[in-house]
């Protein structure tokens, strides 16, 4: 499940950046691409894709710095979702 | 924190465009000149507006909103703004406040802030701009600095819509590392209200220069995160006032058409009507086809707001360019049909030329709309 997810992710991260060379523990904010209007695009495809709004104690740079970092977020919130 | 939960009656008919058409042809358009010239809205309109449940009918049913959909709330927008740019204005800049709260807020704030916006017994306003640093966020002067559990804040915003007004301020100020927003109530000592008046546009929006000088704020005026996410919270908050300015352009574009249709099909030149012209004709199809297209694109924002769709950031870019150059454009053309009389108090076109040159400039003045849009097409190119 977690590989779909994180497949996901990288889809749409070098949708957006196409000659981006991304692993899924490189750091995107290292690699320059990051801004606030992409910041923001990626909270909105996490959000949509994945069904869950994400909570303010969850925004932090370190949930989203690498592809990894966001499946696991993706991964607590369905947890949390599941339990809820 | 008190919590209010003093949500208003639902409506007895659901909002639309055709309703809201209809308010504002009965309540807003017959005085729209009036209050160009007054330089403000008066407060009886403001609740009339609260009783038709315009102010941020987006909010859930549970704080008093309709839970409208972001498509309808366009359409809203865009029937206020054919009738006057300054009372859509005040909503866009009370909605940016609103879903700001919605989106960003605790449970806590949206059961205090949302009967209180949605029914507009409380109007928000945006301030961001500063003297010394316009919209650029990289340079703004205005800070909070941690204070106990909450912020002091200090600084001066301007051309702040609304501000002569509004109750509740939604500021961005410079954190110690990054910018944060803040919910500061109208009445916490320490704030101050400068009106501006004698704008070029939108004059009846009773714009203001709001001073905050050591206001000492609580936990619960922080909205949203700090630090990483604070910059999402700007950029959504500007993307939804974009979204609201160009559906207000295409306000200002279909009242150019109405007015030009209606002028030239009255005025008689040479015993003929000004619409026998071929050279009007001409003017008249290019607003048509402009109209409809900055609808669609204003639609198809909405659309993409509505499906939670990342995109939509990109598509409300385009629209506001596209709805806002071509309002500037046909409303300069408005004025040039209707001659001399254009360019009189007698007629509602001059008002929409310089409202329409005011959607050029903000939530993203054309220039900066170009640099994005084009940094988009580029993005996928390396350098």
């Amino acid at each position: 499940m977690s590989e779909m997810v994180s497949t996901q992710i990288l889809s749409f991260i070098q949708g957006r950046f196409p000659q981006a060379q991304i692993g899924e523990t490189d750091d995107i904010f290292a690699c320059g691409y990051i801004n606030s209007l992409f910041a923001m695009e990626l909270v909105m495809f996490l959000e949509k894709t994945f069904e869950f709004m994400i909570p303010n104690d969850e925004l932090s740079i370190d949930n989203f710095r690498t592809v990894s970092a966001m499946t696991a977020l993706v991964g607590r919130q369905r947890r949390g979702v599941t339990v809820g | 924190m008190t919590i209010l939960m003093q949500a208003p009656l639902p409506l007895a008919e659901p909002i639309t465009r055709a309703s809201t058409r209809a308010f504002v042809d009965e309540h807003i358009s017959p005085h729209a000149d009036t209050y160009d010239r007054a330089g403000a809205i008066p407060e009886e309109l403001l609740e009339q507006i609260g009783d038709a449940g315009l102010w941020a009918p987006f909010l859930p049913q549970a704080v008093g909103g309709a839970g409208l959909d972001l498509v309808t709330l366009g359409e809203v927008h865009e029937e206020v703004g054919r009738g006057c740019s300054s009372v859509r204005s005040l909503l866009t800049v009370h909605t940016m406040a609103a879903w700001t709260v919605q989106r960003w807020g605790s449970a806590e704030q949206l059961a205090h802030w949302g009967p209180e916006l949605a029914s507009g017994r409380t109007l928000g306003a945006f301030c961001l701009s500063e003297p010394g640093a316009g919209s650029d966020t990289s340079n703004l002067a205005t800070t909070a600095v941690a204070r106990g559990s909450g912020w002091l804040l200090n600084g001066v915003k301007t051309w702040t819509t609304g501000g002569q007004r509004a109750d509740l301020f939604l500021v961005f100020a410079r954190t110690a590392s990054s910018i944060v927003a803040l919910l500061v109530p109208r009445d916490t000592p320490g704030v101050s209200v400068r009106p501006i008046h004698d704008m070029l546009g939108t004059r009846a929006s009773m714009l203001a220069e709001i001073t905050f000088t050591d206001v000492l704020l609580g936990r619960e005026a922080q909205l949203g995160p700090s630090a990483f996410a604070s910059g999402m919270v700007l950029t959504g908050t500007l993307d939804l006032g974009r979204y609201s300015v160009a559906t207000g352009s295409v306000g200002i574009l279909q009242a150019c058409l109405d007015a030009c249709v209606g002028y030239t099909s009255r005025r008689k030149v040479g015993g003929s009507p000004l619409r026998d012209l071929p050279l009007i004709q001409a003017k008249i199809s290019d607003m048509v086809t402009d109209v409809r297209a900055a609808r669609m694109l204003v639609a198809e924002a909405g659309r993409l707001k509505d499906a939670g769709d990342a995109s939509t950031i990109m598509a409300t870019w385009v629209a506001k360019y596209f709805a806002s150059t071509a309002a500037a454009r046909h409303a300069a053309e408005a004025v040039q049909v209707h001659g001399a009389n254009g360019c009189s108090p007698d007629y509602p076109v001059a008002r929409y030329y310089r409202d329409a040159k005011v959607m050029e400039i903000i939530e993203g003045s054309n220039e900066i709309q170009r640099m994005t849009i084009a940094g988009e097409a580029y993005r996928g190119w390396a350098a």
